[in-house]
């Protein structure tokens, strides 16, 4: 919870302070683009960088929830609580797209 | 050799521009061994994690062709060309390519040595070296028998041989592979290629049959495998367990038999897939402990045998982690990020990593394994409660739309990586 909430409090930092590029990624961040690569994707696989956390973090719970269908997120989703996708995603949020 | 030395020239040129004077040739020089999924990905990020380090990726290979779809090349579905990719894009970065292989290792002065005498100087040293085949491991089953052989689990010109054999093979042959005990690179491999050899001889040379002699009695979507065999190639795929007899002791290579404890069998075409280690600079380099692997501690993957070396991909020893490329390609990004912190001397961050394996068992029919890790006990472990396989009732619509996520990644991950 706590090292969550630290990640949390970076991320906004990050945002304050604008760009950054060498800010460190909260926790589980670096993996997302493995498939979701900037530059890249499919309306399925759509990169990360720049989009709205809000857009993220709800999807991402939906997934973990089981409310939207998913054919992968959903197990993935379940790996992380609820703190750890806000940060996430509020660091994709503030990256470039 | 000269565009080696071009390459450096550009590199450095990359890596001068944007610092300030004072700062010249004065930052913290990481080098990385081996250019694939882990090793690639590490010189990259280490370049967006702190510019002001000296990146040198050493990989005597201009070109890297990926194990990832190589099974499709297999059955004559791909170009082998889609397999191969360059470094331009990383040496845009600002990474120094060393185009040559690595001979030694010296820990103690810190220091790299390639093929041509070349010593690299490093703070922090990343080994991505990949594996070896365990040439010992498996009597009548050496070098000079791979080439009669194939175990095509290195991309390239195995993989083309075995496609080569598959296709000159009359039908009504036999095919046999060989599937060895864990740990070796992404296990689930083998039998999304057993699955693609059957599809293959279905619907190519359908008096053919495919036996697959296995020294493990359970892998990695089993019950999916086995349900989409017995729906898909119930006359020309058949499994022997290890407690069937399937573990092959010896490989007679002038009559291309493979002898298991019980039987002879004897094949129109075979493919061993032999055990394996991590490749020999890691051995070398004293990294690899007596099970031929690398352990190393979950934060930033340095190894617990050698201190400032790091050991990623499919050489590490993890824990729970598979040895597959988007595991390496994870496990570079973490890497990257606490050297950078270890460099300014930080404490690298708790991480989670994804793991995500697509096998195909048709070329419109795909499965998936997704696991998210997190460190204890010094190792990594699975997150409770989350990841695991594609719903074993999946009807055909998800199939198809986990083929396509499939190639999906593909196209991501190597444009991340070398793109």
């Amino acid at each position: 919870m706590y090292a969550a909430r630290t990640t949390v409090a970076a991320a906004i930092l990050l945002l304050t302070a604008g760009a950054g590029a060498a800010a460190e990624a909260p926790a589980g961040a670096s993996s997302c683009t493995g498939c979701h690569a900037a530059g890249s994707g499919s309306a399925a696989m759509r990169a990360l960088g720049g989009v709205a956390q809000t857009d993220i973090a709800e999807k991402m719970m939906a997934f973990k929830s089981g409310k939207l269908a998913a054919t992968i997120m959903d197990r993935i989703a379940a790996g992380f609580s609820e703190d750890e996708i806000r940060a996430i995603a509020a660091w994709y949020a503030a990256q470039k797209p | 050799m000269r565009a080696t030395r071009r390459s450096f020239l550009k590199g450095a040129a990359a890596t001068m521009l944007p610092l300030p004077a004072f700062a010249q040739g004065t930052g913290p020089r990481v080098v990385v061994i081996g250019g694939g999924f882990a090793g690639a990905s590490a010189a990259r990020f280490l370049k967006r994690a702190d510019p002001k380090i000296n990146v040198t990726l050493a990989e005597p290979n201009r070109t890297f062709t990926s194990c990832p779809f190589s099974n499709h090349v297999i059955i004559g579905l791909r170009d082998p060309g889609a397999q191969q990719f360059g470094y331009d894009k990383v040496a845009a970065d600002g990474v120094t390519l060393a185009y040559a292989a690595v001979t030694a290792v010296d820990a103690q002065k810190r220091s790299v040595t390639l093929a041509d005498g070349t010593a690299l100087p490093y703070d922090r040293l990343v080994m991505a070296p990949g594996i070896d085949i365990d040439w010992k491991a498996l009597p009548g089953y050496d070098m000079n028998a791979a080439e009669v052989i194939p175990h095509a689990w290195k991309a390239g010109e195995q993989t083309l041989l075995l496609r080569a054999q598959l296709e000159a093979m009359p039908d009504g042959g036999k095919v046999l592979m060989s599937a060895p005990a864990t740990p070796v690179r992404c296990p689930t491999a083998i039998y999304e290629r057993a699955s693609l050899i059957a599809y293959y001889l279905k619907s190519k040379k359908p008096k053919s049959k495919l036996i697959i002699l296995d020294a493990k009695d359970s892998f990695s979507q089993q019950r999916n495998f086995q349900n989409a065999w017995k729906e898909l190639y119930p006359d020309h795929l058949e499994w022997v367990s290890l407690s069937q007899g399937g573990n092959v002791t010896a490989v007679e290579v002038a009559t291309r038999t493979l002898v298991t404890d019980f039987d002879n069998f004897e094949a129109d075409v075979a493919n061993v897939i032999p055990p394996q280690k991590a490749a020999a600079i890691a051995q070398a380099a004293g990294v690899a402990d007596r099970t031929g692997w690398c352990p190393v501690e979950p934060l930033g993957f340095e190894s617990l045998l050698v201190p400032n070396i790091h050991v990623i991909g499919d050489a590490a020893m993890t824990g729970a982690m598979p040895k597959a490329a988007f595991a390496a390609n994870a496990q570079a990004k973490v890497c990257a990020t606490a050297i950078a912190a270890l460099l300014r001397g930080a404490k690298p961050a708790e991480p989670r990593l994804i793991n995500t394996c697509y096998s195909l068992v048709a070329p419109d029919y795909g499965i998936s394994f997704a696991e998210v890790f997190k460190p204890a006990n010094n190792m990594l472990v699975d997150v409770e409660n989350s990841g695991g396989s594609s719903a074993v009732d999946a009807p055909p619509a998800v199939r198809r739309l986990e083929a396509e996520f499939a190639e999906g990644w593909f196209k991501t991950i190597t444009r991340e990586v070398f793109g």
